[in-house]
């Protein structure tokens, strides 16, 4: 009846795995009890749950992946403390088996659900904005591509109190992940959660990459597009390619789970390395689908706040094109020590090197930016600088191990662990709170504490170097990755410096939510009135902070790059004559609806609940239906509720 | 570019004497206990093994300058090579990390430098609000990143070649063929020309090619030496190919380096690598001493264990790696392996 649910999937136990599923419950059933109690339901679904507004969903991205990170540091921190303590004959305190899913969640959940969403975000809030549309091409799909990654995140949330996790690595690596030897549901949570999230980030990308190529503001052409609308387009261009081999990779080994077949086994034929390739063939475009938005974070970051425009933006559109094709071929750089031959090895090495070109170029454009700029240091600035220093060792580390003879004894290191937290890190996560700290006033109409928010980056920064510094040396000496105890009482002061560098960052972590705490509170003397605090130079400036729900009252006419900049340049703008009614999207309930019924098809395909799984598909073909059958997805907003708004915002000088 | 190889990977054969006693206290430290205590550092051999009596000699009157070598005390793994493969690496390593700081410093420097200057709060510095472009800067800076990574590719092509892990290494010594073979979670080396095998432990000749056949038993999993140079994947159904040779004699530690389960971390060896004179002898003990590694003896090898002693047999069935290849995994093994403690379902699973 229940398929292979039973009382002993509760961790009663084992006191870690019961404290974590106490408070991961509590945590979940206070929220929602608050919520209950302060009678917030209404609000909440009306302007959150069912709001397909892509500023909404942005922001509801982001709350996620800082949830994310939140547990996904809390397991970096127990593996640090695990390697810290565990030298010599000591096992730690955390049992072998134990051990095994925290590595596993730890960067399953800090690839796709905390990077992923911090960036797709991002990505939803600012583009739009800066195209100077209205919404994106499919607004009710992004609500379900919201929901569906959540729903991922929710399901491998629920493997911490009911049952287990994959103790086989963020990429499940078969035959490790065969039914054979991995019996248990832990690779089943593994595999439908990021199956279901994954869908949910595919179905993002087509969204995204749409409104990119057919809404645009008048005179939006390519070439005047924003470098982060660029990056974007190029990520999610990866994205639609590089997610359907994810999709299918996962599925085969779904199959050889769930039916028995022999895609990647031992025996009948299987071939793990074909799993290799495939997971790679995603994987290695995985990573720049999350840089590329980053750099252009930066890139709007050092021009903003330089008080000048991007130094060679056609290289640097250029630069993130060449990226963008050059991450399809090299993804056999991660496993030369496959033993492919000399051939190959060098080449996948030598195309691997290519990349650094132009993201080389990149980083010098950044600099040339600066040069002759005026730079005024905002928050922003502090996580673009700390990249600029900290990326650059991350690439040079990196194009070190696509050596193939450095590789071969620096692969499955702790050199590659480092190197790869070096880029995610310094790239990609301070990317992000430079974007979250930038962008922030515009989502909500106050800034952000600049105390705090540098208190924040120091420690991020600090704690960084801290942290992987020396796990570089260490991985000289030849420390393996993933080991839960090793002999060397040497290794043991370096991994107790890691440790120190892990809690500096969580001091970092606080300090974000003590700012984001402090910033609420004293929001009245930190609104930002003109819509325009950082003197920016794109189309998101234009608008009020926060942007009303139809974003623009007359989309603007954009005439060259940087349109905000020039038309700042032009003069004081003035209410139009005349506003024409407009539509915008109805909030629709369908992609919350949707991802309840993703949550529970996903738990009895993982349980094996034959019943409830078959229950779970039904309601999906009544949802698909029943929204099919609506008719009305858009309200209007009439010319002259437009006009007094405009005309309070944009009142010209003088008049009272 | 082949008699450049040639005589790189020769002259990194010869035995070089200005550095055994280094090499020496390297090893020392490495394999024995290392205890910091107030009066300094003191590093002992292993009690009980050859080296103990000698070691403690040499490692007092060295205590002296161990207290000023603490570095080179920690010194082990890639950067303290011990082989011509893992010495041509480690050169690799500092070749392609020169040739990339070069412009690495600088782009940092002048990151600091710019950001430092250019504050607004700098009324000396220039501000030019409209320059965005300028012809000769596009030029340079992507002509310096695509040089460094001209040279790298060169690097690259001809170090994938010379290093190739299948590539065999000449020596004047005799070949040691090894079969190794991953098991839940023990090494297995066969040596079918000598038709000895050992667990978790490998014994060689100082100076003797060491050519690996490798496969895997169960899950996949790679072996690396890391003073010896190269990994390589051991994988279930298929072999691969490792060319090592260890060029003194001494202790260097090994272990499976891509993970493979709950027992993991206890997945390592010794490589003892002994004088070609003292490796007759060794033989001569292993054979003389040594169980029978038949298919009885090899079906419990194959059940998982962690935390596996060392073992020797004295006698091999010299197909039995070919076997181990052919018949990839035993559909058996998933009951033996422990289910997970959390798991409430293990008992449902069919093969």
């Amino acid at each position: 009846m229940m398929g292979k649910l039973n009382w002993d999937a509760i961790p009663f136990a084992q006191p870690i795995p019961m404290a974590a599923s106490l408070i991961v419950t509590l945590f979940v059933f206070g929220v929602l009890g608050l919520a209950t109690w302060k009678g917030w339901w209404p609000y909440l679904w009306r302007e959150w749950l069912t709001s397909v507004d892509h500023k909404r969903i942005g922001v509801m991205y982001i709350l996620l992946g800082l949830l994310m990170l939140l547990r996904g540091f809390i397991d970096a921190i127990m593996m640090r403390t695990q390697q810290a303590v565990a030298a010599g004959g000591a096992q730690g305190y955390l049992p072998p088996e134990h051990y095994d899913q925290i590595f596993s969640a730890h960067g399953t959940i800090m690839i796709f659900f905390v990077a992923m969403p911090f960036v797709v975000g991002l990505m939803n809030f600012v583009v739009p904005l800066q195209l100077g549309v209205r919404d994106v091409a499919f607004p009710v799909l992004n609500a379900i591509s919201l929901w569906l990654t959540a729903s991922g995140a929710l399901l491998i949330n629920m493997s911490l109190v009911i049952g287990n996790f994959a103790r086989t690595g963020w990429l499940g690596f078969p035959p490790l992940s065969e039914l054979q030897f991995s019996p248990d549901v832990g690779v089943d949570y593994y595999l439908w959660s990021l199956q279901i999230s994954g869908i949910g980030t595919l179905l993002a990308g087509i969204n995204m990459v749409t409104t990119i190529l057919k809404l645009r503001a008048p005179g939006m052409e390519y070439m005047r597009m924003p470098v982060f609308c660029w990056t974007a387009l190029c990520s999610n261009m990866l994205i639609v390619a590089a997610f359907p081999v994810l999709t299918a990779t996962f599925g085969m080994l779904l199959l050889d789970r769930y039916a028995g077949m022999h895609f990647f086994t031992n025996d009948g034929g299987g071939n793990a390395m074909l799993y290799f390739n495939l997971i790679w063939v995603w994987g290695h475009p995985e990573v720049y689908i999350l840089i590329l938005p980053a750099f252009g974070v930066f890139s709007e970051v050092i021009a903003t706040f330089s008080g000048k425009p991007l130094f060679g933006y056609r290289s640097m559109v250029l630069a993130t094109l060449a990226i963008c094709v050059l991450s399809f071929t090299v993804w056999l750089h991660h496993f030369f020590t496959m033993g492919a031959g000399a051939d190959v090895n060098a080449v996948f090495g030598i195309l691997s090197m290519i990349i650094a070109v132009p993201t080389g170029v990149k980083v010098f454009n950044w600099l040339f930016t600066l040069y002759r700029g005026r730079v005024r240091y905002e928050v922003p600035v502090l996580w673009a600088i700390g990249f600029m220093v900290t990326f650059v060792i991350g690439g040079l580390t990196g194009v070190l191990l696509a050596v193939p003879p450095a590789d071969f004894v620096l692969h499955n290191s702790v050199f590659l662990v480092a190197h790869f937290h070096n880029v995610i890190i310094g790239g990609v996560i301070f990317g992000a709170f430079a974007g979250y700290n930038y962008w922030f006033p515009k989502a909500f109409g106050f800034a952000l504490d600049r105390r705090l928010g540098a208190v924040s980056f120091w420690c991020w920064l600090i704690g960084f170097y801290l942290a992987f510094m020396p796990l570089y040396y260490l991985g000289l000496l030849g420390m393996t990755r993933r080991i839960q105890h090793y002999s060397e009482l040497s290794w043991q002061p370096y991994l107790i410096v890691a440790e120190a560098g892990a809690l500096i960052i969580l001091c970092g972590i606080a300090a974000t939510i003590a700012q984001l705490v402090v910033s609420i509170r004293t929001r009245e003397r930190r609104r930002d009135v003109s819509g325009d605090p950082w003197d920016g130079r794109t189309l998101e400036w234009s608008t009020t902070s926060p942007p009303p729900a139809y974003n623009y009252a007359v989309l603007p006419q954009v005439e060259s790059l940087d349109a905000f900049w020039a038309m700042k340049q032009r003069g004081p703008r003035l209410p139009a004559e005349h506003y024409e009614t407009i539509e915008v999207p109805r909030n629709s309930a369908n992609g919350f609806v949707t991802a309840l019924i993703a949550v529970i098809t996903g738990f009895a395909l993982i349980w094996r609940i034959e019943w409830l799984a078959i229950i779970g598909l039904v309601c999906a073909a009544l949802t698909l239906i029943t929204f099919g059958w609506i008719e009305r997805h858009e309200d209007h907003v009439s010319g002259e509720q437009l006009a007094s708004a405009e005309r309070a915002r944009l009142r010209p000088p003088g008049s009272a | 570019m082949r008699t450049w190889a040639k005589n790189r990977v020769g002259k990194l054969l010869r035995p070089d004497r200005s550095r055994s006693d280094s090499v020496a206290l390297h090893q020392y430290c490495k394999l024995g206990v290392f205890r910091l205590e107030n009066n300094g550092v003191h590093c002992l051999p292993p009690q009980g093994t050859e080296d103990h009596h000698r070691g403690r000699a040499r490692c007092a009157s060295l205590c002296a300058a161990a207290c000023l070598l603490l570095s080179a005390c920690h010194r082990a793994g890639v950067i303290d090579p011990q082989g011509p493969v893992a010495s041509a690496e480690r050169l690799i390593l500092l070749n392609a990390t020169a040739i990339m700081l070069v412009v690495v410093i600088p782009v940092i420097a002048l990151t600091l430098i710019f950001a430092w200057w250019y504050r607004a709060s700098n009324p000396r510095a220039t501000y030019s609000p409209g320059w965005e472009y300028s012809g000769h800067i596009e030029l340079v800076v992507w002509s310096i990143p695509a040089m460094v990574v001209i040279l790298l590719a060169g690097v690259s092509w001809t170090s994938a070649h010379l290093l190739d892990p299948a590539r065999e290494i000449k020596a004047t010594i005799k070949t040691i063929h090894i079969e190794a073979v991953a098991l839940d979670w023990k090494w297995l080396f066969i040596y079918p020309d000598l038709e000895v095998a050992t667990v978790n432990e490998l014994v060689v000749p100082a100076g003797a090619p060491l050519k690996f056949m490798l496969t895997s038993a169960t899950v996949m999993n790679a072996f690396f030496v890391p003073q010896l140079g190269s990994q390589i994947y051991a994988m279930p159904g298929m072999t691969t190919h490792l060319n090592l040779l260890a060029q003194h004699p001494g202790d260097y530690p090994g272990f499976a380096s891509h993970f493979s389960g709950d027992g993991f971390s206890d997945m390592r060896f010794i490589v003892h690598t002994v004088t070609a004179a003292e490796f007759p002898a060794w033989l001569g003990r292993a054979r003389g001493e040594g169980r029978v590694l038949d298919a009885a003896a090899y079906s419990k090898l194959a059940r998982p264990s962690s935390n596996t002693p060392p073992e020797t047999y004295g006698s091999v069935d010299p197909n039995l790696f070919e076997h181990i290849v052919q018949t990839a995994a035993p559909g058996a093994r998933a009951a033996d392996r422990p289910a997970a403690t959390r798991s409430g379902g293990a008992p449902d699973v069919e093969d």
